[in-house]
Order: C-alpha cells, then sequence, then structure tokens
C-alpha cells in the first residue's frame, strides 16, 4: 500500500480520525479506572488523618469556609472517649509552582500543629516535591507551632520555616496552605472552644 | 535472526541511555533507587510498545506532513492509559513516579522509535524493537538506580547491604 499523499483533505481527515480515536480510548479507560482511582485517594486521604492526628474511635467531618474566600475546607473532627483530641484539616493553596497543593493539617484543639501531611501536588519532581513526607522531612518543622504564636511563614517572609532549597514558591505555597487551615480554624472552631468548651457540631 | 538482532541491539550496542543517549531526562530524575528506575522503565516499555504497534500499522495511512502530530498524540494517549491505570491499581507506585509518568510524552526514546523504526517497518520488527529498546531502557535505569541506591542509603531494591 503507497503512503498516503500529503493532501490537505488527507491530512485534515487524518488528524481528525487519529485524536476521534484517542478521545474515544481516553475516555473509556478513564470510565474505567475512575472508581479505583477515588478508592485509591480516598484511603490515602483516611491514612493522611491517622497521620496527623492522636488515635480515636469516632470521626466526624464538617465543612467551613475560609475567611479569606474560596472552597470550603473538610474539617474531621477525631474523638476518642467522647473528647476532641485533634482536628484534621483537609487544606488546599493554589499559590503552588504548578497549581493547586492539597494537604492534612492535625491541630490539638487549643490551635497547636500535630503534623501535616501533604495530600496531591504537581510541583517539580526532585525540587518541590520534597513536602512529602515520604521524600524530606522538610514538613516536620510545623511540628508542634501554634500559628497564633508562631509565624509559620518562610524565613524570606520573615517567618521561622525555612523554605526548601531550589523550591521557594512551594514551600511558601505550602505555608500558604497550612495558615488557610488554621485560620479557619480559629475563627469556626477555636472561638467556640473558647467560649462553650466544646465546639458545638 | 534479524528479529534476535533487533530485539538485542538494545540492550548493548544501541542501548537507549548509554549509547544513544535518549529519554535523559527520566535517566537522571528518577533513578534514585533501583526500583523506581525498573517502574519507570516498565511504564516506558508498555508505552514504547503500544505506540511502536500502532504506529506500525497506521503508518501507509498517514500522510507525511502531519505525521509527527499523530505520533504524539499517539503516545500521549498511551501516556494517559499508563497514568491512570497506575493511579488505579499501583498506588503505591504512582505515589514515588506518578510526578515523572507525563514526562515519558516527551521522551525522546518513544518518539525516536516511533520516527526512526516503526514508521518504515513491519508490526511484528517493530514489536520486538520496543521490546528490546524498552528492556534496554529498564536494564539501564535500573542499573543507575541500583548504583545511586547503594551509594546513597547502602540498599539495593530497598535490602539494606550494611546494617545501619
Amino acid at each position: 500500500m503507497a503512503k498516503k499523499e500529503s493532501t490537505f483533505l488527507n491530512m485534515v481527515v487524518t488528524l481528525f480520525l487519529v485524536t476521534a480515536a484517542a478521545a474515544f480510548t481516553l475516555a473509556t479507560v478513564y470510565n474505567l479506572t475512575a472508581e479505583p482511582i477515588a478508592q485509591a485517594r480516598e484511603a490515602k486521604r483516611q491514612f493522611a488523618i491517622s497521620q496527623v492526628v492522636p488515635e480515636f474511635d469516632n470521626l466526624e467531618s464538617r465543612k467551613f469556609l475560609p475567611p479569606g474566600g474560596g472552597d470550603s475546607l473538610e474539617f474531621n473532627f477525631a474523638y476518642l472517649n467522647n473528647e476532641l483530641v485533634g482536628v484534621a484539616v483537609n487544606t488546599w493553596t493554589n499559590r503552588g509552582y504548578s497549581g493547586r497543593i492539597t494537604a492534612m493539617v492535625g491541630f490539638k484543639p487549643d490551635g497547636t500543629i500535630i503534623d501535616v501531611f501533604t495530600l496531591n501536588h504537581a510541583e517539580t519532581p526532585g525540587l518541590g516535591d520534597k513536602i512529602e513526607k515520604g521524600k524530606s522531612d522538610w514538613s516536620n518543622q510545623y511540628k508542634g507551632l501554634n500559628p497564633a504564636a508562631d509565624n509559620i511563614r518562610i524565613r524570606q517572609d520573615n517567618g521561622q520555616i525555612d523554605a526548601i532549597t531550589a523550591a521557594t514558591i512551594t514551600a511558601r505555597a505550602f505555608s500558604d496552605a497550612v495558615q488557610r487551615a488554621h485560620d479557619t480554624f480559629a475563627e469556626h472552631v477555636l472561638s467556640q472552644i473558647k467560649t462553650e468548651g466544646e465546639p458545638v457540631l | 535472526m534479524k528479529q534476535w538482532n533487533n530485539f538485542t541491539k538494545g540492550f548493548i550496542k544501541d542501548n537507549p541511555v548509554f549509547i544513544l543517549l535518549l529519554g535523559l531526562c527520566p535517566a537522571l530524575g528518577v533513578t534514585t533507587s533501583a526500583f523506581n528506575g525498573f517502574g519507570m522503565g516498565l511504564a516506558t516499555t508498555f508505552v514504547l510498545l503500544g505506540s511502536n504497534i500502532v504506529v506500525s500499522i497506521i503508518k501507509n495511512v498517514i500522510p507525511n506532513k502531519v505525521r509527527i502530530p499523530c505520533f504524539i498524540v499517539i503516545i500521549a494517549s498511551f501516556v494517559t492509559i499508563v497514568q491512570l491505570t497506575m493511579e488505579a491499581f499501583l498506588p503505591d507506585l504512582f505515589d514515588s513516579l506518578g510526578l515523572f509518568i507525563p514526562l515519558i510524552v516527551v521522551n525522546c526514546l518513544v518518539m525516536g522509535r516511533a520516527e526512526a523504526f516503526a514508521s518504515k517497518q513491519d508490526i511484528w520488527s517493530s514489536i520486538v524493537d520496543a521490546m528490546g529498546m524498552g528492556l534496554g531502557f529498564t536494564l539501564a535505569l535500573t542499573m543507575l538506580g541500583g548504583l545511586r541506591e547503594i551509594l546513597g542509603a547502602y540498599s539495593i531494591f530497598g535490602i539494606q547491604l550494611i546494617p545501619a
């Protein structure tokens, strides 16, 4: 079979057919994998919660709007014997080097950070991905800080968090996400704990 | 014998990383451990196999002037399939390799074999070529990853060689 001539019609038809076939194939694969991917992400979310709050026997989820605007944050209140032991906040930032970063931040009822855990991001491999727990212990710096008293911005912004070499924007964005989690926590949860002893759910 | 040569040339004579110097971005980026290199090699092999098969089947119906865009669409489709499948069924591997998977699209090894081999050869030769090149690439990445893992963490495939 001879090779097709590069006429205008041939090229348009070929490109259309190739892209249409690709779109159809990808849509099929997407539908097949959507369910398992959702399960894998849910498992990761559960794992992240267990990493950032102490042991609990009851978990209640509620959503709050951050004071600065934008999507609501999911708060997971962890109880042990009916006592609030920690809150895992699923927070986000859009200031990442390549788009949105989502992370889980665990707070003690007084607002102290227990731990942080990166869920999803598209930062530069090898540089910005140091925000992940498995890649580097960078994120351990947030442990034990209370954003009400401590400045959790990076040092370049006069804070006390060491940025990541060659990934300052990523580190700044991560601090932004943690700050957003704390601001929302302070507005909706901390104020209630102070006045009523227990957050009203 | 010809097919045997097509297969073995990817390992030493035309090894993608050490001789052809193709696909160096993943070769440097992901080879922090032997297992990461191995996983990336197999992912690339799968993409290479798929794109070589499709390209060699439709090579005669693609007009010459738009062959590169067509190849890129085909390759990108296979990469996305790998990415979705890996995230769905191998979430642990996806955690360590996920960021690098989209880079396979611009891996010149895949593009190079589609352009230089599959678009001129029959389907059987293209399959053999993809397997040889892909496994040669996997071998190179695993060797590099193993070496870096030994030097960096005194371990290979996660097994400690010297007690810490």
